[in-house]
């Protein structure tokens, strides 16, 4: 068993919560930095023995990871086993030289920085701290630091956002080159105060941001980035064999290896088992302070459910999926159908399999693609 | 008893007018029932005859008063059952009219007083709620001399409430009424003009003997049916069920007839004795046919079994409710149901949700059509997706309407008439303030919302009424809804030319809201024949993807996308399109003000 090769680490604490957050963190309590750091170190040290000695990926995700008490910071990102990538989340206000030495001197070799959007009243829409000039000195902290691995997250479809401030966006952002971009459609989640707030604005735009997403493609892919997941892009590597500057942390989620998450609300999936920590700051630093793992959800993946996820995952990439043993879990009719509309194509690989991939249309539309598909 | 001492009458009266109330008061006044006994509107009651195991509701009462038996044969209310009323009144000799002080004459008291007087009955006009302090017993009066003739004086004065003026009902009765003039020696001859079922004694037949005896144990006969059985017990209701040895000519009664199946003896057929069988039957008997369909389907399709069931109990309670299996693309397995008319549509919809508890879908109704294809051939159509393609031409059913409005709004009723298809007959006033309009139109026209209409623009002051006066020629055509170029059985409709472009364009512009854009154009046409008249197109998606997945939270994701794929189960495939029910729903009631 002790052959998981990807960490996640969940540091949850933020300035304050941003409106369109939904995930699991916890606003202020500089007091519970501490405790939660070393909660945190001694779950690993009940995982240890699922894991490699030699990690490839570790991910340290929030949150805000660098908002984080330094100190505790430190001790956290010290005591964690070596990786050949590892990503720290940042948020620009966060990232002064100090910090950006920091996260170096810990051995962090990718950092993935919230921008979310260069346009300052967007900014404010999203709750936002950082003003766009922050994230620009962020961004530059950074590569003085020597950082060579940057990504940038940006957000569209955010209220108000016209599609030239998004055009703006992109090039801001290019003008930036970094080595890798998330772009995710803003999900107003319903019955959230975000969306009560926004949601008439939103639905007044529907139309025209149903188009979003093929410009953040057409625009990307144009300035030599490479589409390699529906909201993910890179830098093709060096023609000297440079690094893939694929996330490889997010790719072993999508190629569905296994994976194990640590810290509140963290996920773990290890040989077909998954189990997710209590979100629960107090219960879990508690537990944990007594040596015992933390409350946990579990679930057992049938041989079904892992082939549908190898499905669902698989499809949002732009490398072809091997049909090899999926066949119970797809829909034959739905495949020859989405083929006739080309939104999928189906070739044989050099082993004598047969592969699928989605058409550039049928990656726009891969959500709905995949429901059909899936039987 | 001798027919010169008995008398045969109905109470007519538009809804609330009294009819209940005054039947209670006369049941009472003859002592009938004592007042302990006495309930409120005794004839509407089932639970007396509960109590003997047996559920069947008074249909007829005797009561003696001063000498006389006189039978008070009850009529059902309601318009979609002319039919039967007009049996029941054929039963009589006589018929009270009874109209509110207040209200005045009604749409009702008008489709009443004619269907009585087409009977040949013998009219007694009679006031009611004169205690009420907006009573206007001498303005309602007027109204109904202008309505029937004769005087307004002569007209009664009551209160069924206080019981003030009943005795003199009763007296007019023995007065005014006719005696029945059967012939007693003649080879028996009864009319059914209504019956009930029974779960434990079958099926119960009320009957008004006109000529000769018949006796208990006798085998009786059905003469337009055949339908054979045994007299089990004779009898009749005071105002409990009573066995009596024998019915004689001129009495009203019950027959038990032990069948099990309510459609094999019709109301309006003629019974006799297979002893002494009569040559001929009693005139008037007709096959009631129902003249407005509708699809029927539950909404979970797990209930269709439930649904069947509970078609087969009403049946047994409701001959002239019809169904057939129906398979839409759309709303998947139901029934097709045939009503007399759209109040009948209503009580059957609404005793299937409420007594056997079923959520139902109900598509809008639609009439009967008799098609003469060019080939000759007659066939009758119930459901426009049968509607054969090579037409000679399609008759439709039409109405005489009576609509009673206050003056000031015989304008907008006869632009909503006109707009219907309606062709004025003509209009008379009952008195300065209220004139009756009589239309013929065409019952597909009234069938869906014309009621509402009617109500909203007379700001609910027309009464309305009608009855079928047959089959008429009309323009119409049928208009086919084509989704990605497949036509849509559950949307087909029998529409008159002139209203086909605005109706298709109507239909074509709903289904291109209703409809969740595809992944590919989807093209909506609204055609008659394979002339497209309407079309839209329901643009493809441009973008349909979860946007984040990162993060070891894949569970969360797979459920979404589970999620999203039952809710494609639930939508209905019409060729490559998915259509979701609601869609269907909506256009199924695009012109149902939510009713």
């Amino acid at each position: 068993m002790s052959g998981v090769r990807h960490l996640y680490v969940h540091l949850p604490f933020c300035a304050h919560r941003c409106g369109y957050c939904d995930f699991v963190t916890v606003v202020g309590r500089r007091g519970e930095h501490g405790p939660y750091v070393q909660a945190l170190l001694a779950e690993l040290e009940l995982e240890r023995p699922l894991l490699a000695p030699r990690l490839e990926t570790v991910f340290v995700g929030g949150g805000t990871p660098t908002f984080t008490d330094e100190h505790e910071l430190r001790r956290l990102l010290s005591a964690l086993p070596p990786a050949a990538e590892v990503t720290v989340e940042a948020n620009p206000e966060t990232v002064t030289p100090e910090m950006a030495t920091l996260l170096l001197e810990c051995g962090v070799n990718r950092v993935s920085l919230g921008v979310q959007t260069f346009d300052s009243a967007l900014l404010s829409v999203l709750d936002r701290v950082a003003r766009p000039d922050d994230v620009r000195r962020a961004f530059y902290h950074l590569r003085d630091a020597r950082f060579d691995n940057i990504s940038l997250d940006l957000i569209y479809g955010i209220p108000g956002q016209s599609s030239a401030a998004l055009d703006a966006d992109i090039e801001k952002a290019l003008a930036l080159g970094p080595e890798h971009l998330s772009c995710y459609e803003l999900e107003a989640k319903p019955g959230t105060r975000f969306t009560h707030r926004h949601g008439e604005e939103l639905g007044r735009q529907a139309e025209a941001l149903e188009g979003y997403f093929e410009r953040v493609v057409e625009r990307l892919t144009e300035a030599g980035y490479r589409w390699y997941e529906t909201a993910n892009f890179c830098r093709p590597p060096q023609a000297d064999g440079g690094l893939d500057l694929r996330s490889q942390h997010n790719l072993a989620y999508w190629l569905g290896r296994d994976y194990v998450g640590i810290g509140i609300g963290a996920v773990s999936t290890v040989s077909g088992l998954r189990w997710r920590n209590t979100p629960r700051l107090p219960v879990y630093t508690a537990v944990l302070a007594q040596g015992e793992a933390p409350p946990r959800e579990l679930e057992e993946l049938t041989g079904d459910v892992r082939r549908r996820e190898r499905v669902m995952l698989g499809l949002r990439l732009d490398e072809p999926l091997l049909l090899d043993g999926l066949a119970p879990v797809m829909d034959a009719e739905a495949l020859s159908r989405m083929e006739r509309l080309e939104l999928v194509a189906r070739n044989a690989d050099e082993g004598g399999g047969e592969t699928l991939t989605l058409t550039p249309r049928g990656r726009l539309l891969g959500g709905g693609v995949t429901v059909e598909l899936l039987a | 008893m001798s027919q010169d001492r008995i008398r045969n009458f109905s109470i007519i009266a538009h809804i609330d007018h009294g009819k209940s109330t005054l039947a209670d008061r006369i049941l009472e006044v003859t002592d009938t029932v004592s007042g302990r006994e006495m309930r409120e509107q005794l004839l509407d009651s089932m639970d007396l005859e509960r109590e003997r195991g047996i559920t069947i509701k008074a249909q007829a009462v005797r009561v003696l008063w001063k000498g006389h038996q006189l039978n008070l044969i009850d009529t059902p209310g309601h318009v979609d059952f002319t039919y039967e009323v007009s049996r029941s009144l054929q039963a009589c000799e006589g018929a009270v009219l009874v109209v509110d002080a207040a209200q005045g004459v009604e749409a009702q008291t008008v489709a009443n007083a004619y269907l009585a007087i087409e009977n040949n009955l013998e009219l007694l006009a009679v006031v009611n709620k004169i205690d009420l302090p907006a009573a206007d017993p001498d303005g309602a009066a007027a109204e109904i001399a202008e309505l029937i003739g004769g005087a307004a004086e002569d007209v009664l004065r009551i209160s069924a409430k206080t019981g003030q003026g009943i005795e003199a009902v009763l007296d007019a009765v023995i007065e005014r009424i006719p005696s029945p003039a059967g012939t007693a020696e003649a080879p028996p001859r009864a009319l059914i003009f209504d019956s009930s079922y029974d779960q434990y004694r079958g099926v119960v037949a009320f009957v008004r003997a006109v000529d000769g005896t018949f006796r208990t144990g006798e085998g009786v006969q059905a003469m337009a049916q055949g339908t054979r059985f045994e007299a089990e017990e004779l009898g009749f209701f005071s105002p409990t069920m009573r066995a009596a040895e024998a019915l004689e000519a001129g009495e009203v009664g019950y027959v038990i007839t032990g069948l099990k199946d309510v459609s094999r003896l019709r109301v309006g057929d003629t019974l006799t004795t297979r002893e002494n069988p009569a040559a001929k039957p009693l005139p008037g008997y007709k096959d009631v046919k129902p003249m407005v369909f509708s699809g029927l389907f539950p909404t979970d399709s797990d209930e269709y079994p439930n649904l069947r069931d509970a078609l087969e109990k009403l049946k047994l309670n409701d001959g002239a409710l019809i169904y057939e299996p129906e398979t839409s693309q759309a709303l998947g397995f139901g029934f097709r149901c045939g009503f007399l008319g759209l109040l009948h549509m209503e009580i059957v919809r609404e005793r299937l949700e409420r007594e056997f508890d079923l959520d139902l879908l109900v598509t809008a109704p639609n009439v009967a059509y008799q098609v003469v294809t060019l080939v000759g051939s007659e066939v009758e159509v119930h459901n426009p997706a049968d509607m054969p393609p090579d037409i000679e031409r399609v008759e439709e059913p039409y109405i005489r309407a009576s609509i009673i409005v206050p003056k000031e709004y015989v304008g907008p009723v006869m632009e909503l008439a006109n707009d219907r298809r309606g062709r004025f007959d003509h209009m008379e006033y009952l008195s300065e303030e209220r004139a009756v309009l009589i239309y013929e139109l065409p019952l597909a026209e009234v069938v869906v919302d014309f009621y509402d209409q009617l109500k909203s623009r007379t700001r609910g002051y027309a009464s309305f009424d009608y009855d079928i006066v047959g089959f008429r020629e009309g323009n119409l055509v049928k208009l086919d809804v084509l989704i990605a170029g497949e036509p849509v059985d559950a949307l087909s409709l029998i529409i008159h030319r002139d209203s086909a472009y605005g109706k298709g364009r109507a239909l074509v512009d709903r289904l291109r809201e209703e409809i969740p854009r595809q992944m590919f154009d989807v093209p909506v046409q609204a055609a008659i024949g394979s002339r497209v008249i309407a079309r839209e197109t329901i643009k493809a998606k441009r973008k349909d993807v979860l946007a984040k997945c990162y993060g070891g939270d894949i569970t969360r994701k797979r459920k979404l996308l589970e999620q999203q794929k039952k809710g494609k189960k639930r939508m209905k495939q019409v060729g490559a399109v998915e259509v979701p029910q609601e869609a269907f729903l909506a256009v199924l009631n695009l012109n149902d003000n939510g009713r």
